[in-house]
């Protein structure tokens, strides 16, 4: 099936080769990176997680797209979505890829990276995470593969596949439950330090995850003949509509516990974020457009007339994805090392190599994505099912 | 001539090997938290200890010599940029020192004392649970070690120290060092470091070198023998650790007052 | 053959890059540095082989690091005499890097990051 990758529209091409091109230079800067070392982003001995971990965090995010598809197909069996849950789960093994590549330049001596599983070490929340997010990675590569190489054979897929698309139901929630488990574990980050930051990871990725997939199976029908239909859409962006509310409820909750107890560590990173302290404020106007988009995302996901409007329902989609991608992006990773131990303020902003290592990756994911993508139409192209009936 | 490894480690470590412990071994012992009861206290025969007398310390100079000790024989690079500096023993200001332990009505002298700030050698020691390579562990008397040549460079444990002790080394230190010691390697460029209590000079019968450079400011010394210096010290002053809130259990305390404070 | 032009076009580039650290070094002599022949009884510091101290150092290296770092095993005796297991303050206290690490390590070929921090007699050069 994988030749299907070779062939492909003149659009499919240039897409390809623009991906090719950033991650080119991303691929460029890394080595720079690799020869120079980490001073060459924004990162500092205050802010020692920057710009990459806080990808890889939003990341694991889309991968929630296969998850929230799978739960209704598989277990539900709500045939609708038998056209795009392969879109969700190819989605996701982008996403897990991009954060593994996310994780890789982030090491200070990434050779030595084999090492977390030479001396496995189960205390450690990250070799978990390195552990859940391969396994989910591998999961989601067979199970999407399996089920489209039988849908091509007019099969139904091998017994085998079932299982895995059992497992990888609570599997996909481990991934976000470790991701957020790296953080809330960490005595005196009191920004992390709180029992919700696992279910506040779900909501953004059970919300976050879909949204990025209508955007692309949008993007798909408009560009090949493959449509995932009208009805299915409809249905994810309910989810996206739900998960959204609960995951700003969520953070509504933390803005209580805060500043109703009144109790300045857990105030502190609030105030960094939303006005500034001493007058370091570079992430004040981020911050608010985050709170704006997502006020903006929920005033159009709630109402189903506007929900139903599926130009509307894009945008708010949009603005769900950039409203997280400050939040987790910017606002959880950096925000929880602001002030730093000391009651100080130490600012963070990536550099430019920062910057263009990130988009290679981001590139490389879509690359990736576009890639899968390419297979699964051109095979619903050749069998005559490009088009759903819903 | 063909040799397993068996039989070359037999040949060559006939003295070393069988008499300490295997790395594994050490490690199980060394990070197994000791947590009797409701008492979190390590039950160890070691734990190993310093008492900072900040009253001891009086001139610009009393700190200066003590950072100095260290940074020089452990090639600790000097990095003008505060965002990459590396120190593993350093000043501080009480307000930021102990953040949680401030009120509005000190005295204002001795809100301008600084206070020497190094790794807390924690019974409880949050980077060495989140390491996940075992690079960073806690020896059977106590001391939170780093082993260099097998820290991945992931910073999960300068997020985890609520210390601020832990430096990374985001460009090659190399050139930043001011005079080199040739017999402690330095460290290289990716790896995150910290204060060793000075375990190799330990292992040659000697003091830390913060220690000894302090003229009695400082004080090192076994925790659990009620015998021992520390010990006393801590059974005659008042002593605050950082950050008690947290459960970590330092291993450094400091004697606040008693003695002028005024620098 | 299907597509017989690409496909062997594909072999054909694929063995070439398979290939391509023969041909690299192709027709460069290395010369053998002398120090590997050594007699097979000749013995180190008394008891370590010799023969087997050039091949097998690199887990004797690992092990005494283990010891060393994670163990706290500084010392080690040979022949009533105590040594430090250190590559610098040990092996390098009596040996020269030059001849004794850097020569085999060019014949073999292999770049060790030993250097990247521990010092050598002085100097601060890496490999």
């Amino acid at each position: 099936m994988l030749d299907k990758a070779l062939t492909g529209s003149k659009k499919y091409w240039t897409l390809v080769i623009i991906l090719l091109g950033i991650s080119g230079v991303g691929v460029f800067t890394y080595l720079h990176q690799l020869k120079t070392g980490l001073g060459i982003t924004g990162m500092s001995r205050d802010v020692s997680w920057g710009f990459y971990i806080s990808q890889f965090t939003f990341l694991v995010g889309g991968a929630a797209s296969a998850v929230m598809l799978v739960i209704p197909y598989y277990l539900h069996h709500y045939k609708k979505f038998s056209k795009i849950v392969i879109l969700g789960e190819f989605l996701a093994v982008a996403s897990v890829t991009m954060c593994m590549l996310f994780i890789f330049v982030d090491m200070g001596q990434p050779m030595r990276i084999a090492n977390v599983f030479l001396y496995p070490t189960p205390n450690s929340i990250l070799f978990w995470d390195a552990t859940v997010l391969s396994g989910y990675l591998v999961l989601n590569i067979v199970i999407g593969w399996a089920t489209l190489h039988a849908e091509k054979k007019g099969t139904s897929p091998a017994s085998w596949v079932k299982p895995l698309i059992y497992l990888s139901i609570p599997w996909a929630i481990s991934i976000h439950t470790v991701t957020a488990f790296l953080y809330a574990g960490l005595p005196g980050r009191h920004f992390w330090l709180t029992a919700i930051m696992a279910a506040r990871f779900l909501a953004s990725a059970f919300s976050g995850g879909p949204a990025l997939l209508i955007i692309l199976a949008l993007i798909v029908r408009k560009y090949t003949k493959f449509d995932p239909g009208k009805e299915p859409i409809q249905a994810v962006g309910k989810i996206v509509a739900y998960a959204m509310s609960v995951n700003v409820f969520f953070i509504l909750l933390e803005v209580f516990t805060a500043f109703y107890s009144n109790i300045p560590g857990h105030m502190h990173s609030f105030e960094y974020l939303f006005v500034g302290i001493e007058g370091h404020s570079k992430l004040v106007p981020l911050m608010w457009t985050s709170v704006i988009l997502a006020a903006v995302s929920l005033f159009l996901l709630i109402p189903p007339g506007f929900r139903k409007n599926e130009s509307i329902l894009v945008f708010a989609c949009i603005t769900v994805f950039i409203s997280l991608w400050i939040d987790k992006g910017f606002g959880l990773v950096i925000g929880g090392f602001i002030p730093n131990h000391f009651g100080t303020v130490t600012e963070y902003w990536p550099t430019i190599p920062e910057t263009l290592i990130t988009l290679g990756i981001w590139s490389i994911g879509f690359l990736v994505l576009t890639i899968l993508y390419q297979v699964t139409v051109s095979v619903r192209e050749e069998l005559g099912t490009a088009k759903s009936e819903y | 001539m063909k040799i397993d490894r068996r039989k070359f480690l037999k040949l060559t470590g006939a003295t070393g090997i069988g008499l300490g412990l295997s790395a594994t071994d050490i490690f199980t012992k060394g990070t197994v938290e000791a947590s009797s009861g409701h008492s979190r206290v390590s039950t160890a025969a070691t734990r190993l200890a310093m008492v900072i007398n900040i009253g001891k310390l009086k001139t610009d100079d009393d700190y200066q010599r003590i950072i100095d000790a260290c940074h020089s024989i452990h090639n600790v690079p000097t990095i003008d940029n505060p965002k990459h500096e590396v120190k593993w023993i350093w000043t501080d200001t009480y307000k930021h020192s102990f953040p949680e332990q401030i009120n509005e009505y000190h005295p204002e002298a001795f809100m301008k004392k600084r206070f020497p700030l190094l790794c807390n050698h924690c019974d409880h020691p949050p980077c060495v649970r989140v390491c996940p390579t075992k690079a960073t562990f806690k020896r059977p008397d106590g001391i939170i070690q780093q082993d260099m040549h097998r820290c991945i460079g992931c910073r999960f444990c300068m997020a985890a120290c609520p210390y601020g002790s832990r430096s990374f080394n985001w460009i090659d230190p190399r050139p930043h060092i001011k005079e080199k010691n040739t017999e402690y390697p330095p460290r290289t460029m990716g790896v995150v470091e910290k204060c060793t209590f000075c375990n190799e000079r330990l292992e040659r019968g000697e003091e830390p070198a913060c220690v000894e450079s302090s003229n009695g400011a400082l004080v090192f010394g076994n925790l659990n023998d009620p015998e021992s210096e520390v010990r006393k010290i801590l059974n005659t002053h008042f002593t605050l650790r950082r950050k008690p809130s947290l459960g970590t259990m330092p291993s450094v305390f400091y004697v606040i007052g008693g003695e002028d404070y005024a620098g | 053959m299907y597509n017989g032009g690409k496909i062997i076009t594909g072999l054909i580039i694929f063995v070439a890059l398979a290939t391509f650290p023969f041909y690299a070094n192709f027709g460069k002599t290395v010369e053998l540095p002398s120090e590997l022949e050594a007699e097979p009884d000749e013995m180190h510091l008394g008891n370590i082989p010799l023969v087997n101290m050039r091949s097998e150092h690199m887990k004797l290296l690992d092990q005494w690091r283990d010891e060393v770092v994670r163990g706290g095993k500084r010392f080690i005796e040979y022949d009533g005499d105590e040594y430090e297991k250190s590559l610098q303050n040990g092996c390098l206290g009596c040996h020269e890097k030059q001849e004794f690490c850097t020569k085999c390590h060019t014949y073999a070929g292999v770049k060790p990051y030993c250097w990247s921090c521990h010092f050598a007699e002085g100097e601060e050069g890496l490999l």
